[in-house]
């Protein structure tokens, strides 16, 4: 449904805009229809930059796309009709209603009147927004508005939506409201790509991750997979920032052990296959070490942990 | 077609948030009152040396150089509205869609147009109790020429919208672009009152010609070769800086 070859942005920078910030290097991705696909990575990472690109909303310096069997160069306008986009900061006036966006909306897709009445009849049942169809948008909650933007986005029946930071700043209600909306879209045959930094919604929503950094993708899979990458288990110890060192230095060379990271001042992050196994050998090293962790905590590895193995940092420290 | 019915919506859209901002229509209406109270009444011995002794000789030069400040600063601020919208993200989900983008320009300056000839008339109105006459045929050229002035100032105000690299430029480069203009077009006291290096460098203002024709057609002579100068000059300036600013509309990130 989505493919890309090399795509790339860069942005001038600096006082006169003589240095030069590349925001996307080269992003090849092959997105499957009716498939939800999430870029996941820290702020600055380039997800918006190429979703804004997919979106005909800048153009690429670089590469080439395929969207819906439309070329993002040749044909951005093919591409417009096919496809949806919600900005993270969604993009109603304060002072007019969502009959009315929906209404303009559907026009500006080229819908006539009595067509354009009947889509926003849909959409607002859809959506679940009849309650509060006919009130200025500034008075919509958060999770509201949200709903709203996305029913813009999609009020054409367009057949890839994509979605900025769709739950950002939402309470967690709010956000599972979201993510029911989208897995219905997706249901009803929409391929939806999303942006997100947050690691559970890659978790919960996405089909397939792609993990992105710096303007590349690092990795790219489902995220069990991803996750399975990273070796069986993670073990988590707690130790004073004294202690941190010698207990690092007397663990390494253990055979069970398949990587080590510091995390903070006070807590060492172990990847080894099998943790349950591991823990009362990993006790009695640090034992003979004079080192008596405070806490063991035993983990699934996490995206961060893909994110933390690939680039050696932490999503969240990013 | 698509131009004309893309242009058609935005115009609606804009006319319906203008309508629920209800102190626009306010400003828009008072404004124009408080220029024509407070400050024409001083005009009968100020424009003596013009050659006008009564009440009715000073509006006819006063009201045309009024209209014209009138849509050349309420254009040149329009910009202002449009940083709202860009801030709201409106502009971008709006070229997500296949919309015309010279369309979503048109739209926008139109209204802005609508309400400025809007304020034109009640101006042209409020003048008639002070003596002014002027045939219609020559009132109605008049306003078209007020119309491009409008569209043309309101086009240039939303490319320096979406040319700024931030929004607290807007205010300084506006009031920069729009001082020299107003003072040296004689809007409110002809150029010909000015000396003589003013007077030429006068000349080289496109407002001034519009100005000019403006007067002319005010005072019953529509004949006047100043009056097609002014409105050629103003309808090449009026085009350029239309297809300036859609340019902006189609490209522009922010």
């Amino acid at each position: 449904m989505i493919e890309t070859k090399g795509l790339r942005k860069s942005y001038p920078s600096g006082k006169r805009g003589q240095t030069v910030v590349d925001a996307v290097r080269g992003i090849d991705l092959d997105v499957q229809a009716s498939e939800i696909f999430g870029f996941l990575g820290p702020n600055g990472a380039g997800k918006t930059t190429t979703l804004r690109m997919l979106a005909t909303l800048i153009r690429p310096d670089g590469g080439e796309a395929r969207i819906a069997g439309a070329d993002l160069l040749a044909d951005p306008a093919g591409v417009r009709r096919r496809i949806g986009y919600v900005a993270q900061g969604g993009g109603t006036n304060d002072t007019v209603t969502a009959r009315e966006e929906l209404v303009l909306q559907a026009r500006m897709y080229g819908s006539g009147k009595a067509e354009a009445q009947r889509q926003t009849e849909d959409a607002l049942k859809a959506f679940d927004l009849t309650e509060f169809a006919d009130r200025p948008c500034r008075t919509y909650s958060g999770g509201q508005r949200r709903r709203v933007d996305i029913a813009l986005g999609v009020i054409h029946s367009p057949q890839v939506l994509f979605l900025d930071e769709p739950t950002v700043g939402l309470d967690p209600a709010s956000r599972s409201q979201v993510w029911a909306e989208i897995e219905r879209l997706r249901t009803e045959g929409m391929t939806v790509v999303v942006t997100t930094h947050y690691l559970e919604e890659a978790d919960a929503l996405c089909d397939r991750v792609a993990i992105v950094d710096h303007g590349q993708v690092v990795a790219e899979g489902t995220s069990e997979a991803l996750k399975r990458e990273i070796s069986g288990d993670v073990v988590l110890l707690g130790v004073t920032a004294d202690e941190s060192g010698p207990a690092a230095a007397a663990l390494r060379g253990q055979p069970y052990l398949e990587r080590l990271e510091q995390q903070g001042e006070d807590s060492l992050r172990l990847y080894l296959d099998d943790g349950a196994t591991a823990i009362p050998q990993l006790l009695r090293v640090l034992d003979g070490a004079g080192v008596v962790p405070r806490t063991v905590q035993l983990q699934r590895p996490s995206l961060d942990d893909v994110f933390l193995a690939r680039t050696g940092r932490s999503i969240d420290q990013s | 077609m698509k131009l004309a019915r893309d242009t058609w919506l935005v115009f609606q859209r804009q006319l319906l948030l203008m309508w629920r901002t209800p102190i626009w229509i306010a400003v828009g209406v008072v404004q124009p009152v408080f220029y024509l109270l407070l400050f024409a009444p001083l005009l009968k011995q100020a424009l003596i040396p013009m050659g006008a002794t009564t009440y009715a000789e000073a509006y006819q030069i006063y009201v045309p150089g009024l209209l014209a400040v009138l849509c050349i600063f309420g254009g040149l601020y329009t910009g202002f509205s449009l940083l709202g919208e860009l801030k709201a993200g409106v502009i971008e989900r709006a070229r997500v869609t296949p919309v015309s983008r010279l369309a979503l320009l048109l739209g926008r300056a139109l209204r802005e147009v609508v309400a400025l000839i809007a304020q034109a008339v009640i101006i042209t109105l409020l003048a008639l109790p002070f003596g002014l006459r002027v045939g219609p045929l020559n009132l109605l050229l008049a306003y078209l020429l007020l119309a491009l002035l409008a569209l043309m100032t309101s086009a240039i105000s939303y490319g320096i919208a979406l040319v700024l690299p931030n929004d607290a430029a807007m205010a300084p480069v506006v009031n920069t672009v729009a001082q020299p203009i107003a003072l040296l077009s004689g809007t409110l006291l002809p150029v010909a009152l000015a000396p003589m290096w003013l007077q030429s460098v006068a000349k080289w203002n496109p407002f001034y010609w519009a100005v000019e024709g403006m007067r002319s057609l005010f005072s019953d002579h529509a004949g006047a070769s100043v009056v097609w100068q002014g409105l050629l000059v103003v309808a090449v300036l009026t085009t350029a800086a239309v297809y300036w600013s859609a340019r902006l509309f189609s490209s522009r990130i922010r």
